[in-house]
């Protein structure tokens, strides 16, 4: 079956008209603070998964940190209410609380232990049931790949699973007259796409620095209402693919230092050096 | 589910020539099919394809299936996935592959999504192993990687630039071109494509750079900087950085390197004054040889550097620069 054109879906309502509060809803997944220095970087390979230090807290997908900030933005220009969405434990209760102090109105949390554990089709049938169960949308908002897993494809298939279209990568969005104009990120520059709505977009980088919270924000975002689902809520989805292993690849050889206490010495050394193993 | 057969591959076309991606996809496709004693197929959608099917064909492909349409010249996330769906019933392959490219990170999901299975992407190595797809996906930043398997057809995945060798091209090779009409109209398009903007970088691009030098927040501002690019301009190469010069507006945010940045893959990778925070090294694992200055002698970039110096960049960098310019004059 091929959709075309914006369609109501399981009575959601649409409101893209210009009198009317537009509708966004952003995923967010909390993630283990990607700046964490590789070599403290542990597996559970038993477990397939990664060892999470005490000292180092979750933060906010990157991507998906600029999908609030694209969503809030876009509140800027033509007013609307942006809800945040996320799935995981307990403390994906902080993450959202986060998007609420950057400026995002209400929060939805996903938790049950039945979420855990799943690939990306599950997590993308998970999201878009609670989606269907959110019910208004004009527009959704994911990062272009999360941090951890690096799986690139929630976004496209929440769209696929809600019969949405979808651009992925952007870095700008305008809406007028119930159409949307996106900017997708190229390797080489960039494509402006016009689309119809509801639509999901992933978000890039370039789509702006995430605005910062400020006290007065982080005070209003205690009384922003969070609903707490669980699989009661959601029926969760089977996954479609498994994961055989998780190995910290082995890398061959080490490192050559050029031994020498002299840093200008060293420099001339390693100029040398190069120029032996001909690599300049 | 009808049986299913043949490894396909997802086709690019660039500037009217077969993209590199393209010939590297067609020589792990053919590798796939040999070891599945199957045919490798490959699938050219656009506008003005001409001769590339033969192209195809002497880079590996049994079967070239060309969509000729001018409702096709532009990527469309609707028009391109309507296509493969309808390939995927008339061809019915036990593999779709792609590259990890703007065209194939945002088809591939959907395409996934839309025909019921899974897909991976990323990949820097595939093999079958009880017939079965085996792909391999750096993940955590590229800290860790994952095998992944999927029992549901078709198995997909998309690969990364240069993880694979493309076979020299044998013009003599033979096989099939059938044209395929996949009965879709620009009605089934919800996406326009009303502009494209082709960035100029001064210098050469970072991402086609075969050295980059690479600065990090012990470099210190953005003056500082300036030693850099001269290492680069006499090096024939191109600066970036880790995050936090960009951030601290050292430097633009465009040449950032690493997961929220540009991946970058040259023959020489300078890094200087950065520590390599996971984030940052998931966009320089493509590097051939990696070479870290640094005072720090724990930094975690030795951990990944084939040749290091321990000390203040500011002393050994103009000294490194000097007897490279001796060198390169002989």
């Amino acid at each position: 079956m091929f959709l075309t054109g914006p369609k109501c879906l399981n009575g959601t309502k649409l409101h893209t008209k210009g009198d009317s509060v537009m509708n966004m809803i952003v995923c967010v997944k909390q993630v283990m603070d990607p700046e964490t220095p590789a070599a403290s970087f542990r597996i559970d390979p038993e477990a397939k998964r990664a060892i999470t230090s005490k000292d180092k807290g979750m933060v906010i997908s990157p991507f998906d940190e600029n999908g609030v900030e694209g969503a809030l933005k876009l509140k800027d220009a033509t007013g609307g209410k942006v809800s945040i969405l996320s799935m995981g434990g307990k403390s994906c209760r902080e993450v959202i609380k986060q998007c609420l102090a950057m400026g995002a109105d209400e929060g939805f949390q996903l938790t049950d232990p039945a979420f855990d554990d799943f690939d990306a089709y599950a997590t993308a049938a998970n999201l878009a049931e609670a989606i269907k169960k959110i019910g208004e949308y004009d527009i959704i908002f994911c990062g272009r790949q999360e941090s951890d897993w690096d799986a690139g494809q929630v976004g496209s298939g929440i769209a696929e699973i809600l019969g949405i279209p979808s651009v992925t990568a952007i870095r700008r969005i305008e809406v007028s007259d119930g159409k949307a104009t996106v900017d997708r990120v190229l390797a080489d520059g960039y494509e402006t796409i016009e689309v119809s709505m509801p639509l999901l977009v992933t978000a890039s980088n370039e789509i702006g620095e995430p605005r910062y919270a400020t006290l007065p924000k982080i005070m209003a975002a205690a009384k922003k209402p969070i609903t707490v689902w669980d699989s009661g809520d959601i029926t969760p989805a089977q996954a479609r693919s498994q994961m055989l292993s998780l190995f910290i690849p082995v890398r061959e050889g080490e490192c050559e230092f050029i031994e020498s206490e002299d840093p200008e010495e060293a420099g001339a050394m390693l100029a040398t050096k190069l120029r032996e193993a001909k690599l300049i | 589910m009808a049986e299913t057969k043949d490894v396909l591959i997802v086709g690019e076309i660039t500037e009217g020539k077969l993209a590199v991606i393209t010939t590297e996809l067609l020589g792990i496709g053919r590798k796939l099919a040999d070891d599945l004693g199957q045919e490798l197929a490959a699938v050219l959608i656009g506008s003005g394809i001409g001769d590339l099917a033969n192209e195809a064909i002497a880079f590996g492909a049994d079967k070239v299936y060309v969509i000729d349409n001018d409702i096709f010249a532009e990527y469309t996330t609707d028009g391109y996935t309507g296509v493969m769906e309808k390939l995927n019933t008339e061809a019915a392959p036990k593999i779709i592959l792609m590259g990890q490219t703007s065209l194939g990170m945002d088809l591939s999901p959907r395409l996934a999504f839309r025909l019921g299975t899974a897909t991976v992407l990323d990949c820097v190595d595939l093999n079958i192993e009880d017939g079965l797809l085996q792909k391999y996906k750096p993940v955590y930043g590229g800290n860790a990687q994952a095998i992944y398997v999927s029992e549901t057809m078709p198995q997909m995945a998309t690969i990364r630039v240069k993880a694979f060798e493309p076979l020299v091209q044998d013009t003599a090779r033979s096989g099939e071109v059938v044209n395929f009409d996949p009965g879709i109209g620009a009605a089934d398009i919800r996406q326009k494509v009303v502009n494209r903007v082709k960035e100029e970088v001064e210098g050469i691009k970072l991402e086609d750079a075969e050295v980059v030098v690479c600065g990090g927040r012990g470099i210190g501002s953005a003056e500082a900087f300036a030693a850099l690019y001269e290492l680069a301009e006499m090096m024939g190469g191109a600066v970036g950085a880790s995050r936090p010069p960009c951030d601290l507006g050292w430097i633009p945010a465009n040449l950032q390197i690493g997961l929220t940045g540009k991946f970058v893959s040259p023959n020489i990778y300078l890094a200087i004054a950065l520590s390599g925070s996971s984030q940052h090294l998931a966009g320089i694992s493509g590097s051939k040889n990696i070479i870290a200055i640094n005072k720090d002698p724990e930094a975690n970039i030795f951990g990944i550097a084939h040749y290091g110096v321990v000390g203040d960049y500011k002393k050994v960098l103009p000294a490194f620069k000097e007897k490279c310019q001796e060198l390169l004059a002989k």
